[in-house]
């Protein structure tokens, strides 16, 4: 059972793409201003996406690049738009430092694939390509081909994740 | 291994007789909370659950707070998911416009949350209730719509930090200047992941308003909760606004904390965070001249009535400077006509401010008070991100009442002795 749940998880996720890198604390607010709230409409927040902090985001960013950042990742908000914005603007994957909490169960619930390590997030370039496993928590940097290793998720939740989110993850266990 | 307050909380609600930090557990849960702008993704996410029923209509809360008075077409629709949905599960506690207050004020003053319960918010600043000696904490709106489905969310126990506060603050310091210097302390991300204790004699020495606002920033923290110890002022409060039996959790003698640390009230002056992280802290002698245009009192942090009379007590008798915009919003319907009956409004109008009907409106650059380029405001609120009440290129300095009114009169940041 738990094999194939892993092996499902791992077709998952699997990102690789250039890397557009941030800084420390990019809080929610920058991801998605306040003053875009009042649609949930994936397309729209994504054109919208870090604006405040980055202009040139929207115009840069190609599907499968990955958003390298420093500590504290997501801080702020509550607000599930950041990572809906994040994920519909293309973005494959998020490694930081560290996540602050709630944007990492929303990232997790929503299906946004994020990794933490500290190592990585230092030393990867804006411009880099990366690529990662997942599976593994292991991340290359196919520029300058080092590897590193970030902390992969608990079994628990790669079965949400493999589930395919939480509200999938419910509705099996509801049915049961 | 002995528990903290929070762990014997998660683990009464988790069936088990005790936790340890990094568990993984389920627990049931006593109130599941949403605003206009996180509900409607939760009610998305709901429908695909494919029910056609909440797990329970009185312990859901569905406040729409932060657009409200409805500021546009987008806004209006959005918060009339919220009524259309509320209506058609049985959602007792959906507040219109009229009945609504901002949140985090209005669900103890409506006796929603009392000790010893597990809350959740699609609301970061739902850690307020901590206050009270509950559990709750902010989560997003897939995590609302699992919470509204089933009653139960899952969590990680977390690691405490302890603070132990001792002593009584000085004149015109309050809970928003204690906070500001825990944070200025730890940091942004101090307690990542960690549940703030709060704890001490000290802790006598402030009010219920002065924890709620305590409690409502330990996410500015980067804290999972922020939690008081109960004591008479809390059993008290809870008396006075709910009807619900409460159980008192208390941490073990031989709880295990990641850190301690020991803070004297007495020693705290009024303090301000500077843009663009609530972690820039300085106290007031160290602020220099920083022209303003704008003050806004009010939020979930300090829209209380003893915030409102803490303004009232700067602002009676003087004017608001000619440069500055100054905006009063209590938080809620009852603390807007307590004010009122206490004559509050009278010094606030005279001396040149303007009151607003309850909403988070400025707070997160939504609405009704919204700063130009290049312009700075002091506000009681509790982010100064980038953005974060208006132009990207706008500033916000966070600080109490009792700075913010001083602030308005002087034309600059300014403590109330300087007035």
């Amino acid at each position: 059972m738990l094999r194939a749940v892993r092996r499902k998880w791992s077709e998952i996720m699997n990102a690789k793409g250039k890397v557009i890198k941030y800084g420390n604390n990019v809080d929610t607010d920058v991801i998605i201003p306040a003053r875009y709230l009042n649609t949930t409409d994936p397309a729209e927040l994504a054109s919208h996406c870090m604006e405040d902090l980055d202009e040139k985001f929207t115009a840069r960013v190609q599907k499968g690049d990955v958003m390298v950042a420093g500590k504290n990742f997501g801080c702020g908000s509550s607000r599930e738009h950041a990572p809906i914005a994040i994920k519909a603007s293309g973005i494959s994957c998020v490694i930081a430092e560290t996540f602050a909490r709630i944007f990492y169960r929303n990232a997790i619930n929503i299906g946004l694939p994020i990794l933490e390590c500290p190592e990585a997030a230092q030393d990867i370039k804006d411009g880099d390509e990366a690529e990662i496993d997942f599976d593994k928590g292991v991340i290359k940097n196919l520029t300058t081909g080092k590897t590193y290793q970030g902390q992969p998720f608990p079994e628990f939740m790669q079965e949400l994740i493999a589930a395919n989110g939480l509200v999938e993850y419910i509705k099996k266990s509801l049915a049961k | 291994m002995g528990m903290t307050m929070t762990q014997k909380i998660l683990a009464a609600h988790a069936g088990l007789d005790s936790v340890t930090a990094g568990q993984l557990i389920k627990a049931k849960l006593d109130m599941v909370l949403g605003n206009d702008i996180t509900s409607p993704v939760a009610i998305k996410e709901f429908e695909k659950v494919g029910l056609d029923r909440v797990f329970d209509g009185n312990k859901i809360a569905i406040v729409p707070d932060h657009f409200t008075p409805n500021k546009d077409i987008k806004s209006a629709e959005q918060v009339k998911v919220c009524r259309e949905f509320s209506k058609k599960m049985g959602i007792v506690n959906f507040f219109e416009v009229g009945q609504m207050g901002v949140e985090h004020a209005l669900l103890p003053e409506k006796g929603l949350v009392v000790p010893g319960d597990v809350v959740i918010g699609a609301d970061s600043h739902t850690c307020t209730y901590g206050a009270l000696g509950a559990f709750s904490t902010g989560i997003g709106s897939t995590d609302m719509a699992a919470g509204m489905a089933t009653g139960e969310a899952w969590f990680k126990v977390p690691e405490a930090i302890k603070f132990v506060l001792s002593g009584k603050p000085q004149k015109w310091v309050g809970g928003k200047d204690v906070i500001l210097h825990i944070i200025g302390m730890i940091g942004v991300d101090g307690a990542l992941y960690k549940s703030m204790e709060f704890t001490g004699d000290g802790v006598s020495a402030l009010s219920m308003d002065d924890r709620f606002s305590m409690a409502n920033m330990a996410i500015e923290a980067g804290g999972k909760n922020g939690i008081f110890e109960v004591d008479e002022k809390t059993v008290e409060y809870v008396r006075e606004h709910s009807l619900r039996s409460y159980e008192v959790f208390k941490a073990d003698e031989d709880a295990v904390y990641s850190e301690v640390y020991e803070i004297d009230l007495a020693s705290i002056k009024p303090t301000v965070a500077f843009p663009h992280l609530p972690e820039n802290a300085r106290t007031i002698d160290n602020v220099g001249e920083v022209r303003i245009d704008q003050v806004v009192i009010g939020s979930c942090t300090n829209g209380r009535i003893e915030d409102m009379r803490a303004a009232a007590a700067v602002l009676k008798g003087r004017k608001v400077h000619e440069d500055v915009r100054c905006i009063i919003i209590p938080a809620t319907q009852k603390i807007w006509k307590q004010a009122m009956n206490e004559g509050l409004f009278d010094i606030f109008i005279e001396a040149g401010a303007a009151v607003s009907t309850p909403t988070c409106g400025p707070c997160l650059g939504g609405h009704m008070g919204i700063l130009a380029k290049g312009e700075r405001a002091v506000a009681t609120t509790n982010r100064n991100f980038v953005g974060r009440m208006g132009h990207p290129e706008s500033e916000v300095y966070l600080a109490g009442p009792a700075i913010a009114a001083a602030s308005a009169v002087a034309g600059k940041i300014a403590g109330p002795d300087e007035i």
